[in-house]
């Protein structure tokens, strides 16, 4: 039986979307397939692969842009974009170590539609920030684009921004322009020793509050330190992540060294070693598949810095929960001891109490077909999402119920 | 002007006292204004060439005042504009004679003001500069910085998606914004992300942001806070060639190096500035780049030489760094009266806002001579050179029968010009009614159409500022309606596995 279309060029899948709307079929949109376990499982009769859809069709360093087609594996233009001294700002997360998926399978249609980002996400922004354009087939089986290549656009709707994040629920890109930015020189981080939940809080705060342009700022409880590639054990470390041309790095160093002199007395981290850890941290090797932590149920929540530690501390007082804090204590990480419904209950209660957002990361298909894997909208928003994915797709072509029901 | 409007409903017009009744009782005193004489500061925004009276102003305090204004007018059928301060320079707060002004200036507080979330809860009437003015004595700021920035409200800028000269580094309004509250025009009031950094779901703040007024009417807005760079300096560079002064900014970006600003003037430009502020320019230069660095100390003075180096390779004239905050602040002087500085060599001038892939400057600048030989006028540029986006100043008298038809068709072609080369319409002002006809020089009509059924999940009336943005207007079920090409598909000849 064919159940796997694999498209060729654009017109493919314009082809395929209409055959799919005549014929009343469902499409499961897929890029390099790192992310399929990732979202409610979506019921869908074939799957339209993207990944041959490959190739950056502009780079121009000056201009901070690149234009690639969708399936393009985003290690490829990571690798093109750095023999120029050049990196994807927003520092997209592979989910290959956390899914059991193979690394480096990520494309980056993929990375967009789930509006991935990493630690950097505080200073630089989310993939959201950094996607200038694009061409997409719609629901509808219509070719639509928009955007542009230039970074400063307001010509109609902010289309880019929709399509980050929907999962491919609106429309199958085929082509995305994407910013580019300079890559630092150099970078260090210094790793403050010792501090629970709350006072890393504190401290990553006032850092943030400070000049010291910090792009990373993580608290890492002792368990999950040992888990993680070159670093002392022993104890939690808050980490502080300096980034930028050498004279800078090593100016703000100092001052943040000072700030931090109430907290402990901090260990430094150069280039390297730093760099390491901070893949670690954003691909969240902690919680690795094949880990202790394997069997675990993943969650990832975004609050209010303020609230992380209290959220985390709800978390851990009523479940047998593992808590990474990124994002200055704005994201937690949280691993769950697995239940039958994922400690949602749990997890829903806690995140309306502290305000944000939670999503399930990680949990075998059954549960994520069973309760919400994205924060349930009040019945206003729900409803505005339903009438949006309507226009888009109203009969439900692409990707249909990845992310509510209906949606 | 040559804009078409939507058809004014005349059933709406002939029920006009029982609108205004009906509206006294939602907004009390005031908040209402339905004399002539009274309405007129409302005629028009920033794109003075633009006016028409509305049908009647209301400027509510309240989002409940706002919820049920909105739910009456759809309910009714009336037809409604939002407003912030009216400095739109491309008529997106332009009345309608049919509809209601939403006037959004009565919403101007601070709600709140969050250091250890940096983050501030604003209502839309609050101005871009009282927000940085409010959170300054803590060592912050909000980053976008229009030039409009003591007047314009924020509101406006989430409308428009406003820029400054500092976007380049630090973004635009949509990457400075957090939550708001909106209303619909049913009048149903959502909430929409908040002080966290991710919000999951469809990115709705995301599309509100640059919607022009035409998705809801937006009451309350979470701003990100920036911690004040440690030091500033400013470089001022003169070189004898528009093209000297773009590969200085290809090759000072691909060293590596953002700059918090990065502004270019043309020879024109730099004269009637010079003329007006004094501000010491070189007047023997074709064009004229102010490149600030920002950050510590030890990095601004690092860059700056760098800078400095770089600019000597690409045959500066002249360069002159900063010495003292007062120099800065000099050099700046001049590139933020660039605009009043036109307006004094010229009756009037007409603003634009194209954005063109940098390399194409030189090209650009080319044709946009030969054009204004064609049409006669002069043209003077200041250009956000970091970024691309440019801002033909076109000079122009309004009391000369035919000269501002011909001003702004050669606009039209300036634009039409920065979509061919690669570009957009416009880069940070907006469409509005301005580039509204325009908008098929880059959009096919299925991206419109595409466009507007997400305008119709919000407003399937089409009653929040229509004859904004889209050229044409559809209704919504004809819109929606799917057209598929009956099962009789054959399958697709695609590779199958
Ligand atoms: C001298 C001058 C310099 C300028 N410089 C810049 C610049 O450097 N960068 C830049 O980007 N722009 C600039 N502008 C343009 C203008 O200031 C911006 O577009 C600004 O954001 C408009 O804000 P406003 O409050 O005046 O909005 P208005 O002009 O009143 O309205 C603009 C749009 O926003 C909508 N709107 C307003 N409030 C709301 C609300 N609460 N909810 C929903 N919709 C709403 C209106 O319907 C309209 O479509 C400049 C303008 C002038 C006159």
């Amino acid at each position: 039986m064919t159940d796997l279309l694999k498209v060729r060029d654009a017109r493919d899948v314009e082809t395929a979307v209409q055959w799919a709307l005549g014929a009343g079929k469902a499409l499961e949109i897929v890029g390099g397939g790192s992310k399929r376990a990732l979202g409610r499982p979506s019921q869908t009769d074939l799957t339209l692969d993207l990944s041959g859809l490959a190739g950056v069709t502009l780079y121009e360093p000056d201009e901070l842009v690149l234009s690639a087609k969708a399936g393009t594996k985003l290690t490829e233009i990571e690798t093109l974009v750095a023999a120029s001294d050049q990196e994807l700002a927003f520092e997209p997360m592979d989910f290959g170590s956390l899914l059991g998926t193979a690394p480096g399978t990520a494309t980056i249609g993929g990375v967009l539609s789930v509006n991935a980002s990493g630690p950097r996400r505080i200073k630089a922004g989310a993939a959201r920030d950094h996607f200038l354009g694009f061409s997409a087939v719609s629901g509808r089986g219509e070719t639509f684009k928009s955007g542009g290549r230039v970074v400063k656009n307001v010509t109609g709707y902010d289309l880019c921004k929709l399509m980050a994040g929907a999962f491919g629920t609106l429309g199958a890109m085929t082509d995305v322009t994407i910013k580019v930015l300079p890559r630092a020189e150099t970078e260090q981080t210094l790793l403050v020793p010792g501090l629970g939940a709350a006072r890393a809080a504190e401290a990553m705060m006032q850092a943030m509050a400070s000049s010291c342009e910090v792009s990373g700022a993580a608290h890492l409880p002792a368990s999950i330190v040992a888990r993680l590639p070159g670093m002392p054990g022993g104890q939690a470390f808050t980490a502080l992540r300096l980034e930028g041309v050498a004279p800078s790095v090593a100016h703000r160093k100092t001052l943040l060294e000072s700030l931090m002199r109430s907290y402990g007395q901090p260990e430094t981290l150069d280039t390297e070693a730093s760099r390491t850890l901070w893949r670690a941290v954003r691909d969240v090797v902690p919680f690795a598949v094949d880990g202790p932590a394997g069997a675990r149920h993943v969650w990832r929540l975004s609050t209010a810095p303020s609230q992380g530690a209290a959220l985390g501390a709800a978390l851990a007082a009523e479940a047998d929960a593992e808590l990474i804090y990124d994002w200055a204590g704005g994201l937690i990480w949280a691993a769950l001891a697995p239940s039958d419904d994922a400690g949602a209950g749990l997890v829903r209660r806690a995140v309306a109490n502290a305000g944000g957002q939670a999503t399930l990361i990680r949990a075998p298909a059954a549960i994520r077909a069973a309760i919400d894997v994205f924060t349930p909208d009040g019945p206003g928003i729900a409803a505005l999402s339903q009438r949006i994915k309507d226009g888009f797709d109203p009969k439900g072509v692409l990707n249909p119920g990845r992310m509510w029901a209906g949606i | 002007m040559s804009v078409i409007m939507p058809p004014a409903d005349q059933g709406v017009l002939a029920r006009r006292e029982r609108i205004v009744a009906a509206l006294r009782a939602f907004v009390p005193g005031e908040g209402v204004i339905a004399t002539e004489r009274e309405m007129k500061p409302f005629e028009s925004d920033g794109l003075t060439a633009y006016r028409q009276m509305p049908m009647v102003v209301v400027l509510p305090e309240t989002t409940e005042q706002v919820s049920r204004v909105l739910a009456y007018c759809h309910a009714e059928g009336i037809k409604v504009v939002p407003r912030g301060a009216g400095t739109s320079l491309s008529g997106g707060a332009l009345p309608l004679v049919d509809g209601v002004l939403l006037g959004m200036a009565k919403f101007s507080r601070i709600r709140e003001i969050d250091f250890a979330n940096r983050v501030a809860v604003v209502e839309p009437g609050v101005t871009n500069l009282a927000v940085t003015r409010a959170v300054e004595h803590e060592g912050f700021y909000y980053a976008p910085d229009p030039s409009s920035q003591i007047a314009c409200t924020i509101g406006g800028n989430i409308a428009e998606n406003s820029g400054g000269v500092h976007c380049l580094k630090y973004g635009m309004t949509t990457n400075n914004v957090l939550g708001c509250e909106i209303v619909l025009i049913t009048g149903e009031v959502l909430r929409i992300g908040g002080k966290h950094l991710d919000s999951g779901g469809y990115d709705l703040l995301g599309i509100i942001t640059g919607s022009e007024g035409l998705l809801g009417v937006v009451t309350e807005i979470t701003v990100r806070l920036l911690k004040k760079p440690e030091t500033a300096r400013a470089v001022l560079v003169g070189f004898p060639s528009s093209e000297d002064a773009g590969a200085c900014v290809s090759q000072v970006i691909g060293a590596g190096i953002i700059p918090g600003g990065m502004e270019m003037m043309d020879r024109p430009a730099i004269h009637a500035v010079e003329e007006f502020v004094h501000a010491g320019y070189p007047l023997d230069v074709e064009a004229l780049l102010i490149v600030e660095l920002d950050g510590p100390q030890a990095e601004v003075d690092h860059l700056i030489a760098r800078v400095s180096e770089i600019a000597g390779g690409c045959h500066a004239s002249t360069i002159r760094v900063s010495t003292s905050e007062e120099e800065r602040l000099l050099f700046w002087a001049g590139r933020k009266a660039a605009f009043p500085a036109v307006g004094r060599i010229s009756p009037d001038y007409y603003c634009m806002d194209g954005t063109i892939p940098r390399a194409r400057l030189p090209q650009v600048l080319h044709r946009m001579k030969e054009l204004s030989a064609k049409y006669g006028l002069g043209v003077a540029n200041v250009f956000h050179a970091g970024d691309g986006n440019l801002h033909p100043l076109i000079l122009y008298d309004a009391n000369k029968p035919g000269e501002l038809q011909r001003a702004e068709d050669f606009g039209s072609d300036i634009l039409r010009l920065c979509v061919e080369v690669g570009g957009v319409l416009t880069g940070e002002h907006g469409v509005g009614v301005e580039k509204r006809d325009l908008m098929p020089a880059m959009f096919s009509e299925i991206d419109l159409k595409q466009q507007q059924r997400l305008k119709c999940a919000f407003d399937d009336q089409g009653l929040l500022n229509p004859g904004k943005v889209f050229p044409a207007l559809h209704r919504c079920a004809e819109l929606g309606r799917v057209h598929i090409s009956g099962g009789q598909l054959p399958f697709p000849d695609i590779p199958r596995f």
